[in-house]
């Protein structure tokens, strides 16, 4: 879409340029209504430039970009460019930067480049993201990759639904497990009751019904086609190479929903940036891809036959295939999906402590003969008493029984337990015996957010000047998503002063995951690695842990953060950030 | 002109229900999306049953209709539930209004009016105050008490067993306690009625459609039921239900 810019040299041999070092260029997207076809079901959505295949938008760091978005829907439209770093009027976020683009209108946006790397873009108004509202920017680094390749493709996944996006919201709201498909049926009770005997799997059935939640509660939305680059797995995107080649994969979770474990089976990635940001190179067989983040990862496919990208969800209740092959029309092989995982105790601590037990009398529903044996408690680590600070003497655990759960005496309120956690490598992240934890395909390395480590750090390691806690609250079976347990329409803005350095502390009380984004700012994640802990923009958050994470408030205005599950961030799992003070 | 007055008789109970359907979106009505980040009101329609009847003395069409609209915090319903003989009387015609609002994690209460109008018996019209929700164990249960001078309790409990994800055997459980005589109606105080029903549902399509087959039994109790034994009238009825559920 970049204008071969012919004034440009008149310009420079008229000395205009002498005003700026820096180059300028004019970008020209359109949003449409569009007819995506998944090969699986055909449906009306929205597009950029009339396209299913998402729009790439190539800058060069340093460049002045100008983009000007025509709005061709008949509604409101808005374009946020995800991770940059730029005026907040110009970070496209409708009731917060800007009042957004009416229909017809054409919006132009312009904004210093003023970094690398990968990043994305995506309206933030209504449902239009998971209704194909979405592409990506690659930007190039001044001095040249740090890591060069021979090739370098996208890979952006999504979750393609054939509801609309407001419909499955309207679902959600109606009832909650709508798209749940993975359900725990009789047949996977007679299967239980195989393997672990019948008592214990009735009892397992009767704790999770006595709570009223789902150990398969991992996708909220299922039944999804899922893309990479607006091809599904029939529709078999391709990047090709040549034998011993580089190949840098620029993969990016556009995805409503979704989080995606990727893999190149056959050969390992090096990661070698997160969001945007260069970290030092680690090799991995697997990495987990959570909603709106980015992960480039270099491959080097040495034989000439067809590998496969595999993006797997991690409820593992979907998958696609693209393929890397040394010429076109040649397909990796497919894999088939790996068992869906459970969740277990520990990813409940939270709900745990955000519950009503008013409302839940444990003592009528007979728990005196629950044995806690038939499920996974290993992540409440009961040998070693050590709680992490939970308060667990209302429960009697002697002979794994819960003779007489008193729900009302836990106090697990508060303090659930922090992140990186001492555990396996790829668990770090999770609360100890989470089912979430994921394992790679090929038993071999799974990234975590304790593998990465900045390349160089982005800002002088300091303390922080205050802590503020964000609860990630919800209620699963109404479907309601808050901060705090307050919604975004009841909330006062978060106040942070310019030229402070603030540490959130996350507590998930919720079962779910939730990929927290912050706009206009950095997002440090507190790995222990001090300065070259890594930058991010998104920060997933799993479920029953508290995770630390550092910013460096350096840019003034308002700005949105944010759950960026689409449904979860249009409940109300929202909340405007004012920076006050700084350069007007 | 028997015919026409019935007909026509008909056509106003089912317009009578029908009408309250657009006054209740009203306070909605601007229920365009809000700001980036604002709970956008939302809406539902479905039935809990919509089938044939097929008994021994009788073949009759029934239904249980409810749609909402609403938020977090308030949701306005309308419900309809009916019986209507196969060529013949409306034998139940049940239209309710209420507005409901959570009081637990699980559960909330709700006030509204609901009206009785069957064919052939006195029309009844109540005020109604119950809680309905999510029970431990996954129990779907309402209870709610209706007030009029013919008060009565009505209760239901509901399971949905999955045999696979799709393929759901739901038994049911419907109670009504009168709580005062109501001899032109033919019910006792303290006598109860009661419905119990096993369907097995599959999903066809999402869970927008949803066609089941079953058996629905229903037994009158007590005094109820000796004034249908002396009415000549049978206090139990066991019918197979073939159906066809919707949910939008």
């Amino acid at each position: 879409m970049k204008h071969t810019n012919i004034l440009r040299p008149l310009a420079v041999m008229l000395g205009l340029a002498l005003s700026t070092a820096a180059q300028a260029g004019t970008y020209d997207i359109t949003v449409d209504k569009i007819r995506i076809d998944t090969g699986t079901f055909k449906k009306k959505g929205i597009g950029y430039n009339g396209s299913q295949t998402p729009t790439i938008l190539n800058f060069q760091e340093g460049e002045d970009v100008v983009i000007r978005v025509k709005n061709n829907l008949r509604e409101s439209t808005s374009i946020h460019w995800h991770g940059l770093i730029l005026p907040f009027q110009q970070d496209g976020v409708p009731g917060i930067s800007f009042s957004g683009i009416k229909p017809g209108e054409t919006f132009t946006y312009r904004f210093p480049i003023e970094q690398a790397g990968t990043y994305w873009f995506h309206s933030h108004s209504k449902f239009q993201e998971p209704d194909g509202a979405y592409g990506a920017i690659v930007i190039a680094p001044k001095g040249g990759e740090a890591v060069p390749t021979q090739r370098d493709y996208v890979v952006q996944l999504t979750d393609k639904h054939p509801h609309s996006g407001s419909r499955i919201f309207r679902n959600l709201k109606g009832s909650a497990d709508y798209y749940n498909r993975a359900q725990r049926t009789v047949q996977d009770l007679i299967e239980d009751a195989g393997a672990d005997g019948l008592k214990a799997a009735l009892q397992n059935r009767k704790m999770w019904g006595a709570m009223r939640m789902m150990p398969t509660d991992i996708e909220d939305v299922q039944g999804f086609t899922p893309l990479i680059n607006g091809e599904s797995t029939s529709q078999n995107w391709t990047g090709i190479f040549k034998p011993g080649e580089k190949v840098r994969l620029r993969l990016i979770n556009s995805s409503a929903t979704t989080y995606f474990d990727v893999r190149v089976p056959g050969l390992k990635m090096t990661v070698v940036q997160a969001d945007g940001n260069d970290v030092k190179p680690v090799r991995v067989d697997e990495l987990r891809i959570a909603v709106a983040e980015t992960y480039d990862v270099i491959v080097q496919p040495r034989e000439a036959k067809a590998y496969s990208i595999i993006g797997e969800s991690a409820g593992r209740t979907a998958m696609v295939r693209g393929t890397l092959a040394p010429s076109a029309n040649m397909v990796g092989p497919f894999y088939k999906m790996r068992p869906k995982p459970l969740l277990t105790m520990a990813d409940m601590g939270g709900m745990m402590s955000g519950m009503d037990h008013s409302g839940m009398d444990m003592s009528a529903s007979d728990n005196s003969e629950i044995d806690m044996s038939g499920f996974d408690m290993s992540g409440m680590d009961h040998s070693g008493h050590d709680m992490s600070g939970m308060d667990m003497s209302g429960m009697d655990h002697s002979g794994h029984d819960m003779g007489g759960m008193e729900m009302s005496g836990m106090d697990m309120g508060g303090d659930l337990p922090v992140v990186p956690a001492e555990g396996a490598a790829g668990a770090s992240f999770y609360a100890p015996g989470s089912g979430l934890i994921p394992t790679a395909a090929s038993s071999g390395k799974f990234l975590g957010y304790e593998d990465l480590a900045a390349r160089k750090p982005l800002y002088r390691d300091r303390p922080a000047t205050r802590e503020i806690e964000i609860r990630l609250t919800g209620n699963m079976e109404r479907y309601i998503w808050s901060i705090d347990g307050v919604k975004y329409e009841d909330a006062d803005p978060i106040r942070l002063k310019y030229g402070e350095r603030v540490r959130f502390k996350f507590v998930n009380e919720t079962m779910m995951a939730h990929p927290m984004h912050l706009h206009g700012m950095w997002t440090i994640i507190d790995t222990g690695k001090g300065a070259y802990d890594p930058v991010k923009h998104t920060v997933s958050v799993a479920p029953g842990t508290t995770l630390y994470t550092e910013t460096e408030v350096d840019a003034p205005g308002q700005w949105a953060f944010h759950c960026h599950l689409s449904y979860h961030m249009a409940g109300g799992m929202f909340r405007k950030v004012i920076v006050e003070g700084g350069p007007a | 002109m028997g015919a026409y007055f019935k007909e026509n008789k008909d056509m106003k109970k089912l317009l009578l229900g029908l009408a309250f359907g657009p006054l209740f979106a009203l306070p909605f009505a601007p229920a365009a999306l809000a700001d980036v980040g604002v709970s956008p009101t939302v809406w539902g329609v479905r039935t809990d049953k919509l089938e044939y009847r097929f008994g021994d003395d009788e073949k009759s069409l029934a239904w249980e209709l409810q749609a909402w609209v609403g938020n977090d915090e308030l949701r306005l319903a309308f419900l309809s539930e009916g019986v209507k003989i196969e060529g013949g009387d409306f034998e139940e015609m049940d239209t309710q209004i209420r507005l409901q609002k959570p009081i637990t994690d699980f559960f909330d209460g709700f006030v509204g009016v609901a009206a009785s109008t069957p064919d052939g018996v006195p029309e009844r019209y109540y005020g109604t105050l119950g809680v309905t929700g999510l029970a431990p164990q996954w129990f779907e249960v309402e209870a709610a008490i209706y007030v009029s001078e013919y008060s009565y309790i009505g209760a239901e409990v509901e399971y949905e067993g999955l045999l696979t994800n799709r393929l759901i055997l739901t038994p049911s459980i419907e109670l009504s306690v009168p709580l005062v005589d109501d001899p032109e109606r033919g019910t006792a105080a303290w006598a109860p009625s009661v419905e119990l029903g096993l369907r097995l549902g599959y999903d066809l399509i999402g869970r927008s459609v949803s066609p089941y087959i079953g058996v629905n039994y229903e037994r009158d109790f007590g005094g109820t039921a000796s004034i249908s034994r002396n009415a000549g009238e049978s206090v139990e009825e066991l019918s197979g239900v073939i159906g066809i559920n919707f949910n939008f």
